[in-house]
């Protein structure tokens, strides 16, 4: 089983390893980078627990070979906000009480953020229609399209000002 | 704020984040950092990784295992099976129900999916790849998956192991696929006043199979260390401390040397409450090795070969006078526990606690039997978000008094509200020998009616009926009612307890000097936020913010003994021994205060976060003060410190009930659905958190409305799981999912320390009856009595076609 | 769930890309987006010893629309297909059904090539492309060819790519008219218990051209001509709609899975037809 070198940018920073190709992106990032925010919860791409950023897509990591990432860069879900600091999306699931378990957070927030991204002002429809590939078993979702809403609203409101 | 102005008493209040507020969760910081720590994030030095070999088949004789080619690949640590469990009599393993379960294929296979062999390497992909090295021989048998064949006189026997065994621990056995029959109620009485009775409605009311599916799959690690004798398995129990004795049990290591650790779950609904041969296989191979040893199921596995839950065929009977009034109640389950009986029930309760099955009526006389029965399908039957086949039996009675309407030609609400259980009969002793706590069905009834103004909406139906027939809709409008009643708290010692453990629970409290605080207790959260509202329990007990409680739970060498979480048992038992705790540490704080004051300890009162002398309000310690003198002033008679321990053995269940309402659209022709609205009325006692209540009822809607609109494990006649991925084992997505309007009473439990009776699981058990009268109501005025869930759209589609509405 | 080993091909250009497959013949596979062929992998069900991964041919990427031509290279994810504005003005028919397949994340991964040369039944894009008449561009060692989607499909997985050729792009003339994708699902990220892709044409008020097609009704993606036809000269009243779906109906071969048995099927498969066809006329 040969291995080859991959190299990630992953949250900013430039990281080199060794992998076989057939290796699940999901497990390099949790099991050789330590980074177990994103988790796996189905195998076959339905629940989205497993979602990263890569190339500015979010993508279902459990469904991506290491290979094929060679060369990307990453952001999960320890990439936003800080140890001092939540993230507007962070503190908005907090505050709507958007996680229960919080299994499938990781993969919820950093999609969400995606969303945003490239839909700053989404209605509850398309919040609902842009989340639809991830799934949660403990909120029923109501409360995490209420924060993925108020944290758009919050993110617009700061942009303003700034403007 | 002027510095000098002293707190008012509403500003203290509200600084403790005690009961009844919606207090922001203290584990989402962590959470949404992707901080959580979860069985699959535990990593150890020279951990090796274990994986199955699972049975294709669903019932096959094992000839043999070559297990040659596995461990010729490089990696490959062991590859074990049955014969190298069973020197340690570790090839079977005793079930929560009293019957035994296969750790490995001992000869046969019984479910397809079965654990055949365990294969151990040093990392997960070489353990697949040997894993599909493995070459195993089998001999397929017969296969019955439906158990009224399996009850046949000339039906293959399943159990080999038990051939000749005419009784089990739960009685007789009256055939070699039968388990056994339970009872509860007046047999005879309730034929009388059947047979007697001026209307009967007959109806066989089938819930079926399906699975909690956490969106984390089960999964342990152990690691035994050789040199200290300890052994340490992590893993996602919703019980730890019952996993610790049964380990101790099993491998013989002296409970003392074994530590069991429920990190972070990722959710449990019930799937986590039982032993699984992965957990016991990670135990031996770390044993044998001497290293850590990870084992964590895949999507399919979790879906194959974990707890299943429901399966029930419940044949009920319902009396009536031709007014109204209920005279009898009668239910014949047959249950399909699979290969084997590992249903996850208090002991002496072999069908859980079904025989709720009254629900909110006043019935004066009912009987129900329960049949348990082996099949070729895995072993289960949890409580999946319900307290113990307390949703079988919401969803029967649910049913019934909606057939039994239909028979009278009466209102289903209108019949519901004559025979609920009136508020001043509690409490209630119900004809199946319960005694429910407290309840105001009519007063939660009325409100939700009137919430969805449910005359209107039997107008607007009627109207739509017509316009159906005239051809200018091909949509129907369905009203699902549910007034539920569910049994939760279990539970009292004298009758309920697992494996012998009576069903207590426990906290324990210790009071920092600068007066913070850390309470450990007998349970575990996967999601319900435990270390949120058992502070909050706390803070209004003691007197300190919650925000200054620490809650841990889950690590069985430093939380007392417990019996875990699922059942919504625990804040009736939890949170009223942490209320218990509390109230011991304030009784040694008054003793305290009264010694600072120089009063006696009855000149004292309680007052939010203080102890005042009577009559003299400037006089006070708060508990602040009073922990630091704890440990630090001589005071005669009382030990320094302070710290409580309360074991709580309920006096009773609780009994939280609810009034849910579900409008839903149905297209005759796609057999497509939509939630138009979803009322939800919860009264679970006193409220701890309103904000985590609302989010539990939704979660829990949730699942109920996956459960009755298409979430099923179905087999084929030869036993193969046909719903073994998320694509055809339905989640519902944001998209699929409705918004919930919630709302509540809210009647204190008499018993509970603080009124409090969970509810965690009312929003499964009322939803699904709710979601299904709904499918069924549309229909209703077309004739249709009964269907079978799930209501996806094809059962829909068929429904429809079958009474004649597609022309 | 863990794939078994292979080897790992990155070419940079479309050579490249046809001599590994040569090389390896049988044992190669291209990897598109991978959501259909990692999943297959992952429950070793499909067995790969090389793959070959074509995310970095450039030349595989990208929308032209010349006029009412246009192309679109294989690798154009569906993401890419929902978000080009000019292929919603040229061709609206497939950001409405891109936006019906799986979900956002599958989306952004999953390709037009993928979706139309796997030969999956379940895919939405086959039909799609029958409906929309386009023409597959097959590069292979000899060259490349061009194949008729309504000619590609032979049965399930089958198609009539060659194991050394790989499918580069896509092209159809845009007809204009009136349009409409419709998909009854069980869920999001569901395939289709039946789905319809209806283009008309109108010219005043009667109907002058209309193409058909369903998806997963059958082992292949279904164009029924005499469903079109039975169209062509009316105004599209409930008599013309009713003989295009028996005409439809008479070319489904729908098979018994979770989402219902073949009655249901075929019901809805007339149900959703019905709608696409009205929905298209609405629109033309």
């Amino acid at each position: 089983m040969s291995r080859m070198h991959i190299t990630l940018t992953v949250n900013g920073e430039e990281r080199e390893l060794l992998a076989e190709p057939r290796e699940l992106l999901i497990h390099v990032l949790r099991e050789k980078l330590g980074l177990t925010g994103p988790h796996i919860g189905c195998d076959t791409s339905h629940c989205g627990a497993c979602t990263v950023e890569m190339n500015g897509r979010s993508v279902k990591a459990c469904t991506v070979f290491a290979a094929q990432a060679d060369g990307a860069e990453i952001t999960t879900i320890e990439g936003l906000g800080s140890p001092d600091g939540l993230h507007v999306l962070q503190q908005a699931f907090r505050e709507h009480h958007g996680l229960q378990c919080g299994f499938c957070t990781p993969g919820m927030i950093t999609r969400a953020h995606r969303l945003l991204q490239e839909n700053p002002d989404p209605t509850e429809e398309e919040v609902r229609f842009g989340m639809a590939g991830n799934l949660c078993r403990c909120t029923g979702y109501q409360n995490i399209v209420k924060a993925i809403l108020a944290a758009a609203e919050e993110m617009n409101t700061v942009k303003e000002a700034a403007e | 704020m002027n510095d000098m102005t002293p707190p008012t008493r509403e500003e203290r209040v509200e600084k403790l984040k005690g009961l009844g507020c919606s207090r922001k969760r203290v584990e989402d910081v962590r959470f949404t950092h992707g901080k959580g720590n979860y069985v699959d994030d535990i990593k150890l030095p020279g951990m090796l990784h274990g994986d199955f070999v699972r049975s294709p088949y669903a019932h096959a004789r094992v000839k043999s295992i070559d297990a040659s080619a596995a461990l010729a690949l490089k990696g490959v640590v062991a590859v074990l099976t049955a014969k190298d469990l069973e020197p340690l009599n570790l090839h079977w393993m005793p079930t929560l129900a009293g019957d035994k379960q296969m750790v490995l294929a001992d000869g046969k296979v019984l479910f397809q999916g079965q654990e055949v062999a365990f294969v151990l390497a040093e990392d997960r992909y070489i353990a697949a790849d040997a894993a599909e090295l493995v070459e195993v021989e089998y001999e397929e048998l017969p296969v019955v998956t439906d158990p009224f064949k399996a009850l046949e006189p000339d039906a293959v026997e399943l159990r080999e192991d038990l051939h000749g065994q005419d009784s089990g621990v739960h009685g007789k056995r009256r055939h070699h696929n039968h388990i056994f029959l339970w009872e509860a109620g007046h047999k005879e009485a309730t034929e009388q006043a059947i047979s007697s009775a001026e209307v009967v409605a007959e109806e066989m009311v089938y819930y079926h199979r399906t699975h909690p599916c956490p969106l984390e799959t089960c999964g342990s690690v152990a690691s035994m260390d050789k040199v200290n004798g300890k052994l340490t398995v992590y893993g996602t129990f919703q019980a730890p401390h019952v996993v610790r004795t049964v380990a101790s049990l099993l491998s013989g290591i002296e409970e003392h040397n074994i530590r069991v650790v429920s990190p972070d779950i990722g959710g449990g609904f019930g799937n986590k409450v039982g032993v699984y041969p992965g957990y016991v296989c990670s135990i031996v191979a770390s044993i044998v090795t001497g290293r850590p040893v990870k084992w964590v199921e895949d999507r399919m596995e979790n879906l194959m070969a974990t707890a299943f839950a429901r399966d029930y065929w419940m044949k009920g009977r319902i009396s009536a006078t031709k007014d109204g009034r209920i005279t009898g109640l009668s239910c014949h389950v047959t249950a399909d526990h699979g290969a084997f009986d590992a249903c996850a029930d208090p002991t002496k309760f072999p069908a859980g606690f079904f025989h709720i099955m009254t629900g909110s009526y006043d019935i004066p006389v009912a009987h129900v039997g329960v049949d348990g029965v082996y099949t070729n399908k895995a072993p289960g039957g949890v409580a999946y978000r319900c307290s113990f086949r307390v949703t079988e039996a919401a969803y029967f009675i649910e049913r019934m008094i909606e057939v039994l309407a239909i028979e009278l030609g009466m209102d289903a609400a209108e019949l519901r509200a004559k025979n609920f259980i009136r508020k001043e009969q509690f409490p209630y002793h119900s004809a199946l020998g319960w005694e429910y706590d407290s309840g105001d069905y009519h007063t939660a009834w009325e409100k939700a009616l009137k919430a969805v103004d449910y005359e209107g909406l039997r107008r607007e139906q009627a109207e739509r009926v017509e316009a159906f027939r005239r051809g200018e809709t091909r949509k129907l409008l369905g009203i699902g009612l549910t007034h539920f009643t569910e049994i939760v708290g279990a539970g009292p010692v004298k009758n309920c307890d697992i494996l012998g453990m009576g069903m207590f629970d426990s906290c324990e409290i210790r009071i920092h000097p600068t007066g913070s605080a850390i309470a450990r207790l007998g349970t575990i959260s996967q999601g319900q936020g435990h270390a949120t509202t058992f502070a909050q329990i706390l803070a209004s007990e003691i007197g300190l913010s919650a925000d200054s409680i620490t809650i841990e739970e889950g690590d069985t060498d430093t939380a007392p003994y417990g019996l875990g979480t699922y059942g919504s048992r625990s804040t009736p038992v939890a949170g009223a021994a942490t209320a218990m705790a509390g109230r011991k540490i304030r009784a040694k704080a008054q003793m305290i205060a009264a010694y600072l004051l120089e009063v006696h300890d009855g000149d004292l009162e309680w007052d939010v976060d203080r102890f005042v002398v009577k009559g003299a309000p400037e006089r006070f310690k708060t508990m602040k003060e009073i922990a630091y003198a704890a440990y630090n002033q001589a005071i005669p008679g009382v030990e320094p410190g302070l710290e409580a321990v309360s074991y709580y053995d309920p006096p009773n269940m609780t009994y939280p009930f609810g009034a849910y309402v579900c409008v839903m659209e149905i297209d005759v022709d796609t057999g497509t659905h939509e939630i138009r609205q979803f009322y939800a009325l919860d009264d679970c006692g006193t409220r701890i958190n309103p904000m985590i209540i609302e989010g539990q009822v939704h979660g829990g809607l949730t699942e109920a409305l996956a459960i009755a609109m298409g979430q099923e494990i179905a087999y084929d006649e030869i036993g193969n799981v046909k719903t073994g991925t998320l694509m055809d084992f339905f989640l519902p997505t944001a998209w699929e999912t409705p918004n919930y309007t919630t709302d509540f009473t809210e009647t204190p439990s008499p018993h509970h320390p603080i009124g409090a009776k969970g509810v965690g699981e009312s929003p499964n058990v009322g939803g699904v009856p709710a979601f299904s009268n709904a499918v069924h109501d549309a229909f209703r005025a077309f004739g249709l009595r009964q269907v079978h869930m799930p209501h996806d759209q094809w059962r829909i589609w068929k429904t429809a076609h079958d009474l004649g509405l597609h022309g | 769930m863990i794939p078994a080993s292979f080897e790992y091909h990155r070419p940079t250009n479309l050579e490249a890309a046809l001599a590994t497959l040569k090389e390896f013949g049988d044992d190669a596979r291209v990897l598109a987006g991978g959501h259909s062929l990692i999943p297959m992998m992952k429950l070793r069900m499909a067995a790969v010893e090389h793959l070959v991964d074509l995310q970095a041919i450039a030349d595989l990427k990208g929308i032209a629309i010349d006029g009412g031509t246009v192309r679109i290279g294989a690798m154009t994810t569906q993401h890419e297909l929902i978000a080009h504005q000019g292929l919603a003005q040229a061709a609206p028919i497939i950001r409405e059904a891109a936006l019906q397949i799986a979900d956002p994340q599958v989306r952004y991964m999953g390709t037009v090539g993928g979706n139309v040369a796997n030969g999956d039944p379940g895919n939405d894009m086959p039909g799609l492309m029958q409906c929309l008449d386009a023409t597959y561009t097959l590069a292979g060692p000899d060259g490349t060819r061009e194949v008729k989607a309504r000619a590609f499909y032979e049965a399930a997985y089958m198609t009539a790519r060659e194991d050394d050729e790989i499918l580069t792009a896509i092209g159809f003339e845009a007809t204009g008219g009136g349009w409409a994708y419709e998909k009854q699902k069980r869920k999001i990220g569901d395939y289709a218990t039946a789905a319809a892709a209806v283009i008309l044409q109108k010219d005043g008020g009667v109907c002058s051209g209309a193409s058909i097609a369903m998806t997963n009704l059958a082992d292949t993606p279904v164009w029924a001509a005499e469903a079109g036809e039975a169209l062509v000269g009316t105004a599209c009243e409930p008599d013309a709609v009713g003989r295009a779906v028996e005409a439809m109906l008479a070319r489904i071969e729908p098979t018994e899975d979770n989402r219902g048995p073949v009655e249901f099927k075929r019901h809805v498969a007339g149900v959703i037809l019905r709608r696409a066809i009205e929905r298209a006329w609405s629109r033309a």
